[in-house]
């Protein structure tokens, strides 16, 4: 595992054009915008890239094709919101081995406005055993996790209304976040009420809005324009897809065996990290991943969250572009928090500009806690 | 008639057993020969030890409340129970544990607890699916 270590950077990174309620644009036109921005922030040309992966509605060769191109390397594993974090790994390991030169990972959704998508349609076991019940949505679902923490824990409604005032702070900073208002931890308790224990400021924004991350290995990665981003771990795991399969409710065990196999080849510890970038559609996401990925013990994730830790001006910023929580949440977040953490490394993030950023974690769930990716980020090999 | 709630479709073959179950108000479990533990949901092979040997029985129908969650809209254009609603993750007695509804009680988060002991009751939607809803343990309806 060790020699991928560093072996393959990151060089491209952007969002769409535009970000939020584009009625405008079909799910394509999202995906192809990104991956025209980040193949232009490296510095390379749409010609030049000879591996896709992409998550989702859209097959790889559905993106191979609309951009003109014949891919030589495809993976399309779709574990849910994750997916792309996890790709990053696939695009690694492909790279280093030579199967592909230039890897794009990317992500289109018109998760808000419905251009250009297939109605998702319920598979036999959700419709037996979920759906009669009004399950419908993560909503629905994630608030069980929530509620049996707080129950085992003792962790309160304020603890999660924290993180997303935390969240916003970052948000006020990033002129592409969709929710820039500062909030309180009042407003959050007395938002519209959706599924308890979430209140709508507890749930991520649904928006329209595609992302790209460009790849290549570390000797290529030199030759591109930007400051590259080494890839020094990564790790991938599934546990269960229906909630009621997951053995612990309140730890993800796929959070935990993706952190692990990740920071093995990284060759870190949890101490090492400057920042932390979590999948958070859910206020209660991050303590529970915190908890999972070993950075404290279970039921202590939220106090990452305490006395401005987490915050512009902290000791370990987290969610530095204002998440899914106020940034933006096409519905598979997952390539959103490479970008950002990317651009920490960089050190191009102007007044949310991370100081000393030279590691930074990604971590991202697929569906509840289901599938996890983990990866770990580092401006110097 | 109107349907409150999206119902199963289709049924698949490996579950036809608990569906037939419901229909006589028996709740119904998979369990495996091998290692003698029950599961849920229904599939050909044991999820604990991958025998392919499985049996089925009927389960008390007791249990705990092992989450929930109050739904204050609905999140399913097919789902027209009347919000608020308590959703329910149920620890069967047996070990299994299932989606359902909690009824029977104020859905209000002060008066739901974790872990409280329930009881199933059967919903009949039409002659061919009656749903599991759980209550309250003991308590009337």
């Amino acid at each position: 595992m060790k020699e991928l270590r560093n072996s393959v950077c990151i060089v491209g990174v952007d969002e769409s054009d535009e970000l939020g309620t584009l009625p405008h644009k079909s799910m394509l036109t999202l995906h192809l915008e990104a991956v025209r921005n980040a193949v232009r922030d490296a510095g390379l040309k749409i010609s030049d890239v000879d591996g896709i992966f992409t998550a989702g509605q859209h097959s790889p060769a559905t993106i191979g094709e609309a951009l003109g191109i014949t891919p030589q390397y495809v993976d399309g594993t779709t574990v849910g919101g994750c997916s792309f974090i996890i790709m990053v790994g696939h695009a690694l390991v492909a790279l280093h081995h030579g199967l592909c030169d230039v890897a794009v990972v990317c992500h289109g959704e018109s998760g808000r406005s419905g251009v250009g998508v297939t109605p998702r349609r319920d598979t036999a076991l959700p419709g037996q055993y979920e759906a009669p019940f009004g399950f419908g949505g993560a909503s629905t679902l994630f608030g069980m996790i929530t509620t049996r923490h707080m129950h085992e824990h003792g962790t309160t409604l304020e603890q999660w209304a924290q993180v997303a005032v935390s969240t916003r702070q970052w948000a006020a900073l990033n002129p592409k976040a969709k929710n820039r208002e500062p909030i309180t931890i009042a407003d959050v308790l007395n938002s519209r009420p959706i599924c308890y224990p979430f209140n709508v400021l507890n749930i991520c924004l649904v928006t329209d809005a595609g992302g790209a991350v460009v790849l290549t290995r570390a000797d290529r990665a030199k030759d591109c324009a930007k400051k590259p981003v080494y890839v020094r771990g990564a790790g991938e795991a599934t546990e269960h897809v229906s909630l009621t399969q997951m053995k612990n409710l309140t730890f993800s065990e796929a959070t935990r065996m993706s952190g692990t196999k990740a920071f093995t080849m990284a060759g870190v510890t949890h101490k090492d990290f400057n920042h932390l970038m979590f999948y958070d559609a859910f206020t209660s996401g991050p303590p529970i991943m915190l908890e999972s990925l070993g950075f404290c013990k279970p039921g202590e994730g939220v106090h990452f969250f305490d006395n401005g830790r987490s915050t512009p001006g902290g000791s370990l910023p987290i969610n530095t572009n204002g998440g899914g929580l106020s940034y933006t949440h096409s519905g598979m977040y997952g390539i959103f928090p490479i970008i950002e953490a990317a651009r920490q490394l960089r050190g191009e993030c102007g007044p949310r500009q991370v100081p000393k950023c030279t590691v930074s974690l990604v971590n991202g769930m697929g569906g509840m806690l289901s599938a996890a990716g983990t990866l770990v980020l580092s401006s110097e090999k | 008639m109107d349907l409150e709630r999206p119902l199963p479709q289709p049924i698949t073959p490996e579950a036809k057993p608990y569906w037939e179950g419901l229909r006589e108000q028996k709740l119904m479990l998979p369990r495996c020969r091998a290692c003698r533990r029950a599961f849920f949901y229904p599939r050909v092979l044991c999820p604990h030890c991958h025998a392919a040997d499985i049996e089925w029985f009927q389960a008390s129908g007791r249990g705990k409340l092992h989450s929930f969650e109050i739904g204050y809209q609905s999140f399913n254009k097919a789902f027209k129970v009347k919000p608020p609603f308590v959703l329910a993750m149920i620890e069967l007695e047996e070990g299994p544990r299932m989606m359902s509804n909690l009824v029977g009680i104020e859905p209000d988060p002060k008066k739901i607890r974790c872990d409280m002991p329930v009881e199933v009751v059967f919903e009949k939607q039409t002659d061919e699916i009656t749903l599991p809803l759980f209550r309250p343990a003991g308590g009337a309806r």
